[in-house]
């Protein structure tokens, strides 16, 4: 038994932030509020800081198989501990992807003997990205798939996608879209525009996001599919995502950390760690996007930690690699939305943790009696400068080296059991 | 006199008086270069490296002329049929070259931005030659050269630049220029070759050729590249002339007195017509080519001098530490 005394609890569910503590009991959290201290239990006292329940970070780009030297399950493990990531959900666009039940129980496996924190696995929509057939949906969801999505790979053949909407509808399973036309974007860097001129990048303008999304909303509408966008992040789409809820869809929506915090001229003279996918963009899509988080328009929030190792970043912009690393960075990162006032703490942990599990049917992201103890006890203050070398990630390509932080991750527990502490 | 700059990678972060210093000793260089004997020291014992990843002969001539006018020791590299194709990345190249301590790196490069990502990894002064789509510095220069020469001034006139603006270094390096000595701009294309976000810099758009000329005291032809001519940008050819190549008619909505530029090498009866290109009363296309040696050669001299001068501060704070 741990009893997490003198900490402000926030809980995503109420929307509230209260000053008590918490009982860890086995794996999980046996009681809040104001407990007296039951005979035998370590008693930590947390000084006023915040516990929350630990981030669920959908969308993480993992290495294995294929590019251990740029992440491996061991590093990501270590680097979502120490950022209060509890539960990882990993991408299958790696080499090869995971698109059949024996290449997800082997990344299971390896998984769950390798990190210290959760892991939970995507799988491929089609097979090898392809575009071309359905995977075995029946057989990757029986083996632990939590989603199915071929990440930026946008499926261009809407008979195939209808086809896959449609058999993973009668399986329940969630299908995670990319929303962006594939023709207008081909070839982009950054978001087409003054800046892009100025710098004479190849741009893709924004439309092409509200395009996807539009193409992917008549495809729900044929096939009443559950569907994730996995990345909103222009004013435009937002009132097609708005209109799709109302009218009944199951469909939901995220955004990376990165599209909240940065725009496009962080860019600045060709700085490729600033390369995403899709691109930065203005701060008007910018600020549009964060007021929609605030409002639960946009549903999740996540890290898109896509490690890229020097090599594939030192090279001319538009050849350089795309992503971020990010799991060390997400809640810091997520911070400075706090400090702006723009969001506050039980609303960033709402999208942080607890959207994101209830979308997968995962019991995380709660604070509440039954519930996992999986948490992340946090100083929301504490300033620092960020030093990528310092970082666990294998890969150091962070958007924020050198920058002033704030937001330290004091401990963090999965399962009862301490994982990481400052 | 004033000209900080440690590279030249842009017209972008150059100060006016810098722009104006440049051409100033640009004009003495012109005059040098008018005599039967050509050459200074100004760059005696630096070596000048010219890299060249995509294929030019004008401006890699241009650039060699003016460092041997200057005494430098130059060296041509044609990287593009090179080790770069054996999968050596751009910043090996640039650190084998570091090694060889070249004084004035001369490059150009088909990617928006290599060449500062190169001048962020070598420790000589860096030339932009054309990056991409971003920024040909000395082609702006030669040409305010040639505008000044040609009409007493380089303020409060009206530049027409027409054609391929959106994929042209040599539009954005102009607008720059033009823009930051207080010119009229205006840009003259097809909407599919206009950049997006350009009503942004300040400048006046034209669709109608006829409506852009009107009243300009300059007027600026771009290149279009033969693979942006078949149905992907415009839909054809002839079509793009008749519409956007400047003849004689069309140069009538000109002010009288008004000229006719083209950084080279020109598609006669594309965008120009071959004998208005000829026309000496209108046109300076041939005085641009020798302003861009003049013009190389006073960026090098400039660049060399304060590459001189940061390496001697270098020097004594070896000596008093």
């Amino acid at each position: 038994m741990i009893l997490l005394q003198n900490a402000r609890l926030i809980d995503p569910a109420a929307l509230t932030e209260t000053i008590g503590s918490l009982l860890i009991e086995g794996e999980t959290i046996a009681a809040l509020g104001d407990i007296a201290a039951p005979d035998g239990a370590q008693i930590i006292d947390c000084g006023g800081k915040c516990l929350a329940p630990g981030i669920v970070d959908l969308g993480v780009k993992i290495g294995e198989p294929g590019e251990r030297h740029r992440e491996s399950f061991r590093s990501a493990g270590r680097a979502a501990a120490a950022g209060g990531v509890t539960t990882i959900i990993a991408r299958p666009d790696t080499l090869p992807a995971i698109d059949s039940p024996e290449t997800l129980e082997f990344v299971t496996r390896r998984a769950a003997e390798a990190a210290p924190v959760r892991i939970r696995h995507m799988a491929a929509l089609t097979k090898g990205r392809e575009g071309r057939e359905m995977t075995e949906i029946g057989f990757l969801l029986d083996a632990g798939a939590v989603a199915f999505t071929d990440c930026d790979h946008v499926v261009t053949n809407t008979k195939v996608l209808s086809r896959a909407l449609t058999y993973a509808r009668s399986l329940g399973a969630l299908v995670i879209g990319h929303p962006q036309d594939p023709g207008l974007s081909a070839g982009a860097a950054v978001t087409s525009g003054k800046f892009a001129s100025l710098r004479g990048l190849p741009g893709v303008s924004p439309l092409a996001e509200r395009m996807g999304f539009d193409r992917d909303m008549a495809l729900i509408e044929m096939t009443g599919a559950r569907y994730h966008a996995d990345q909103i992040t222009t004013a435009r789409t937002l009132p097609a995502l708005e209109r799709a809820k109302a009218n009944g869809r199951d469909v939901t929506a995220g955004v990376s950390i990165h599209h909240l915090t940065l725009n496009e001229f962080d860019v600045g003279d060709y700085r490729t760690f600033f390369k995403l996918t899709p691109p930065l963009r203005s701060e008007d899509d910018r600020q549009a996007v964060v007021a929609a988080v605030a409002s639960g328009l946009i549903d999740v929030i996540s890290s898109m930690h896509t490690p890229a190792d020097e090599e594939s970043k030192r090279l001319p912009f538009e050849e350089a690699a795309s992503g971020a690393v990010a799991l060390e960075t997400f809640l810091p990162a997520a911070m400075r939305l706090f400090h702006a006032g723009a969001l506050s703490l039980p609303q960033l942990f709402r999208a942080m943790a607890l959207n994101p599990a209830r979308r997968l049917g995962l019991p995380q992201g709660q604070l509440s009696q039954g519930a996992p103890a999986d948490l992340v006890l946090f100083d929301p203050d504490a300033p620092f400068v960020l030093d990528r070398f310092a970082l666990h990630s294998k890969s150091k390509n962070t958007p924020f080296d050198g920058q002033r932080m704030e937001g330290r991750v004091l401990a963090t527990f999965v399962g009862g059991r301490q994982v990481y502490a400052a | 006199m004033t000209f900080r700059a440690r590279h030249l990678l842009g017209i972008e972060h150059l100060a006016p008086e810098e722009i104006r210093t440049v051409l100033d000793l640009a004009d003495r260089y012109v005059e040098l270069n008018r005599r039967t004997v050509k050459r200074t020291d100004a760059l005696a014992g630096l070596t000048q490296i010219n890299m060249f990843f995509e294929n030019s002969t004008r401006t890699q001539a241009s650039f060699e002329l003016a460092g041997k006018r200057l005494g430098a020791d130059v060296m041509n590299m044609s990287v593009a049929q090179s080790s770069v194709k054996k999968g050596e990345t751009l910043i090996d190249t640039a650190l084998t070259l570091n090694a060889m301590h070249p004084d004035l790196l001369v490059v150009r490069h088909p990617q928006s931005g290599a060449v500062n990502l190169l001048a962020s990894k070598v420790n000589c002064a860096v030339l932009n030659a054309g990056d991409g789509k971003h920024e040909h510095p000395t082609q702006a220069l030669l040409d305010a050269l040639t505008i000044r020469r040609a009409k007493g001034r380089i303020q409060r006139l009206t530049v027409a630049i027409c054609g391929d603006i959106a994929h042209s270094r040599v539009a954005r390096s102009n607008l720059l220029l033009l823009g930051k000595m207080e010119n009229r701009v205006r840009l003259i294309g097809p909407p599919t070759l206009m950049p997006a976000g350009v009503a942004d810099f300040g400048c006046e758009v034209y669709d109608d050729m006829q409506a852009g000329l009107e009243g300009a005291d300059v007027v600026m032809m771009l290149r279009l590249q033969k693979e942006r001519m078949d149905g992907g940008f415009i839909p054809s050819e002839r079509e793009y002339y008749h519409r956007y190549g400047l003849d004689a008619e069309k140069l009538t909505h000109a002010k009288p007195d008004a000229i006719v530029m083209h950084p080279g090498p020109m598609n006669r009866g594309v965008e120009i017509d071959g004998e208005l290109a000829d026309d000496i009363n209108r046109s300076v296309i041939q005085d641009q080519v020798e302003m861009g040696v003049a013009v190389r050669m006073a960026c090098m001299d400039l660049l060399a001098q304060n590459l001189r001068a940061e390496r001697g501060r270098a020097a004594l704070g070896e000596t008093y530490a």
